[in-house]
């Protein structure tokens, strides 16, 4: 070794002269030399300090705030409030309730109309059928398009004077005709069916990827055994996979509680649009800032959701631990 | 011409507050010399006496008022040789973003509303006084202007512009050829509404998708009841919610109801007009804003406006016209060049220079001029000057979450079922105005 090789070599990392070498070779093995831990500790800490003042701080900020009234102008200006905010949300405030029986139902409706579609579509064009990417691509389209762009197809297809659903149903321009955005006794059916239209998209893509990993030889040993379709699908298939069934249920469940853009787009989630998520923004930006009340709404909304996050997070590393 | 959008999309927080709040971070991390280096150039404030010029902030985004600002800020420089920069903000994204701007580096003086949303900022200190300005331009305004551009410490802080009037829109060829005749007292437009129902026709075009144009009746019904000070004093939350003429207001407005457009909460102000247009409605209470919608000019010429008419107190003396205009915030209030803007803002020369571009609003400054006014503009205008109490509508003359949070939700199911918890009203006022 020349002494220039040796110069670039990190002086704690420097096999010591003249010794053996086989006793160096194990240290440096189990050792983590100081530029190791320095690249280490900046790949780890970097992240790490992101996610604590880009999540984690907020976080805690919201649940500290929501026991505060604060009119968001003079930090002096926050006074506690115990847990008036609370009382207020959940019994005060009108739209509160409706807006968690519309999030359940949602979840509801996501997991039993939704997510059944999307992975109906993908078993269909998992069969080889002629065009199936083309089909892939009309189906996955919705998620990548943007909010404005939805409220306007959506518009197109429900308004009810002019609209493609009133039109085929033969009542536009007649009394008749259902006010599909403006009544609230429709309109949270009409919100869903638009919800559908995109979550089905995007559970059919996890699907897809889903049945391209499932080993034929399954399905070969099935069909030997002489199971039919259905069996050969329900027993063996979707059991197979377990992993991707398990993202999907979460997902569906994260999805519902953060039901927000279709609402948004229609009437900013009021009229019978009450949602949690659409709560929290009407209350938390703009003008109308109430920060004490949009954080306590946060705040339930955040333990809500901690509940798919915890059991996800506990099935995934949970399997890890035994393995 | 801000009302419309007042109670308007509440937006994602923007990428731009993301990236400013990312850049916040950055220059933490960067150190104090960089923050220095940052805050040392900006500002033309500390200049004092004789400063070179002025920043604008405007939330008059859309194209008309954008080009009639724009009038005005070259008329001053072309008068004064002082340079305006003007920075055009959306103006959702202006009047959402309002708490930060202001304390954040705000212009020297920018576009805002009369009101309460007006007093609440001034008493934050986050504006500046301009007593001084208003010595000047004082006498080009009526008293009511000027009760209106007052901040709750008895100072001026506000130069107006332009307002609108709040009323009935209706056709007149419709009303002519039906034989309907204005009414000037609440039953007579029962009557009328009464005979319009008979007739096949809508009698009150009636929008609240959007839940802010419901509280144009509400504010009038109940300023037509219970008197315009009660109206300034409930919606500052000095009177209760939980009272005998609350309620009284909302039972007045039931009989109403069955008038109005069933389709309210399904159609927008825009979609409302239009059916005024095609005669489908017999006549729409809204500002007059809602004349920009009737592109035709055989329409326009043959739209009709009237005041709401009188129910129990005061007549018609109160009018509700939303005043637009001008602040000067509290950095701004050390730039002498800003408050010479705010003066020329008064002065019937700016006001004209305007109105040249954006005719569809009233000019305030006294002198103004009305030669090129079409004759229903003349009946808005008069409106409005005959009035004794001009209010500014509820979400600029009440706590923005009471209107927005609050209000939006409980009137679009009052016209949902014709019921209202006023009890329920209070309380949640009061958690909302403690909050402040």
């Amino acid at each position: 070794m020349s002494s220039t090789a040796r110069e670039l070599v990190p002086p704690e990392a420097r096999e010591p002269e003249g010794a053996p070498v086989r006793r160096t070779k194990g240290g440096r093995v189990r050792r983590l030399s100081g530029r190791d831990k320095l690249v280490l500790s900046l790949m780890v800490g970097i992240p790490t300090l992101i996610e604590l003042t880009l999540v984690w701080l907020p976080t805690l900020m919201s649940v500290g705030l929501s026991f505060t009234r604060w009119n968001g102008l003079d930090l002096g200006g926050i006074r506690p409030a115990g847990l008036d905010n609370y009382q207020y949300v959940t019994q005060d405030y009108p739209p509160f309730w409706p807006a968690v029986q519309h999030n359940l139902l949602w979840l509801l409706f996501l997991a039993l109309v939704a997510t059944p579609l999307g992975l109906l579509l993908a078993v269909l064009l998992d069969q080889n059928i002629r065009g199936s990417k083309i089909y892939q691509s009309i189906f996955f389209a919705p998620v990548m398009l943007s909010l404005a762009l939805i409220g306007i197809i959506w518009q197109l297809f429900y308004q009810r004077d002019n609209g493609l659903l009133n039109f085929l149903l033969g009542t536009a321009g007649t009394p008749q005709a259902v006010d599909w955005f403006g009544d609230s006794s429709v309109n949270i059916w009409a919100a869903m069916i638009a919800a559908t239209w995109r979550h089905a998209g995007y559970v059919m893509l996890l699907y897809l990827a889903g049945l391209k990993g499932v080993d034929p030889s399954l399905k070969e040993a099935a069909a030997i055994d002489g199971a039919n379709g259905f069996q050969t699908f329900f027993r063996v298939v979707f059991p197979a996979m377990r992993p991707i069934n398990i993202v999907i249920v979460v997902i569906t469940i994260i999805e519902s509680l953060r039901a927000f853009d279709v609402v948004y787009v229609i009437n900013r989630g009021t009229n019978g649009l009450e949602m949690l998520s659409a709560l929290v923004i009407q209350n938390l930006v703009g003008e109308g800032q109430v920060i004490g009340v949009g954080s306590a709404l946060a705040v339930v909304l955040l333990v809500i959701s901690l509940v798919p996050i915890v059991f996800y997070l506990s099935r995934t590393f949970g399997k890890e631990g035994k393995a | 011409m801000a009302a419309q959008f007042d109670a308007s999309a509440v937006p994602y927080p923007s990428r731009r507050t993301i990236l400013k709040t990312v850049g916040v971070g950055a220059a933490g991390l960067a150190g104090i010399p960089f923050l220095a280096a940052c805050t040392g150039g900006s500002g033309p404030s500390a200049t004092g006496s004789d400063s070179p010029g002025l920043t604008f902030g405007s939330g008059s985004s859309d194209d008309v008022p954008k080009r009639a600002y724009q009038a005005v800020t070259d008329a001053f420089t072309a008068k004064t040789g002082k340079k305006v920069t003007t920075n055009v903000v959306p103006h959702n994204d202006f009047q959402n973003k309002i708490n930060s701007y202001l304390q954040g580096s705000p212009d020297d003086t920018f576009t805002w509303f009369a009101g309460y949303r007006m007093q609440y900022y001034a008493e934050k200190g986050l504006l500046a006084p301009i007593d001084d300005v208003w010595e000047s331009i004082g006498g080009n305004y009526s008293e009511a202007l000027k009760k209106a551009s007052t901040g709750p410490d008895g100072k001026l802080y506000f130069v107006p512009n332009y307002n609108y009037p709040w009323g009935f829109f209706y056709r007149k060829s419709l009303w002519a050829e039906r034989g309907y005749e204005v009414p000037e007292t609440f039953d007579a437009l029962k009557a009328l509404a009464t005979r319009m129902k008979a007739d096949g026709i809508i009698p009150i075009g009636f929008a609240d998708k959007d839940g802010w144009p419901a509280m144009g009746t509400f504010d009038y019904i109940n300023m037509r009841l219970n008197g315009y000070q009660f109206h300034v004093d409930l919606c500052a939350h000095k009177e209760s919610w939980d009272q005998q003429k609350v309620s009284a207001v909302f039972d007045t407005w039931a009989e109403l109801l069955p008038f109005q457009d069933p389709a309210a909460l399904g159609q927008t102000w825009q979609d409302a007009a239009k059916a005024l247009e095609a005669k489908k409605t017999g006549m729409y209470l809204l500002g007059s804003f809602v004349t920009q919608q009737f592109t035709d000019p055989a329409v326009l010429a043959d739209i009709g406006f009237f005041a709401f008419p009188e129910i129990a107190m005061e007549g018609r003396d109160a009018v509700e016209a939303p005043i637009d205009g001008l602040l000067l915030s509290k950095k701004g209030g050390e730039n002498t060049a800003a408050r010479d803007f705010m003066s020329f803002l008064g002065t019937a020369e700016a006001q004209d220079a305007y109105a040249a571009v954006d005719a569809s609003n009233i000019a305030t400054a006294k002198g103004t001029d009305t030669s090129k006014f079409s004759p229903l503009n003349k009946t808005c205008a008069d409106t409005i000057a005959d009035a004794k109490y001009i209010s500014q509508f509820f979400d600029r003359d009440a706590l923005p979450a009471m209107a927005n949070n609050v209000m939006i939700p409980a009137l679009q199911s009052f016209i949902k079922d014709g019921r209202m918890d006023v009890k329920n009203l209070e309380t949640q006022a009061k958690t909302l105005y403690a909050a402040q």
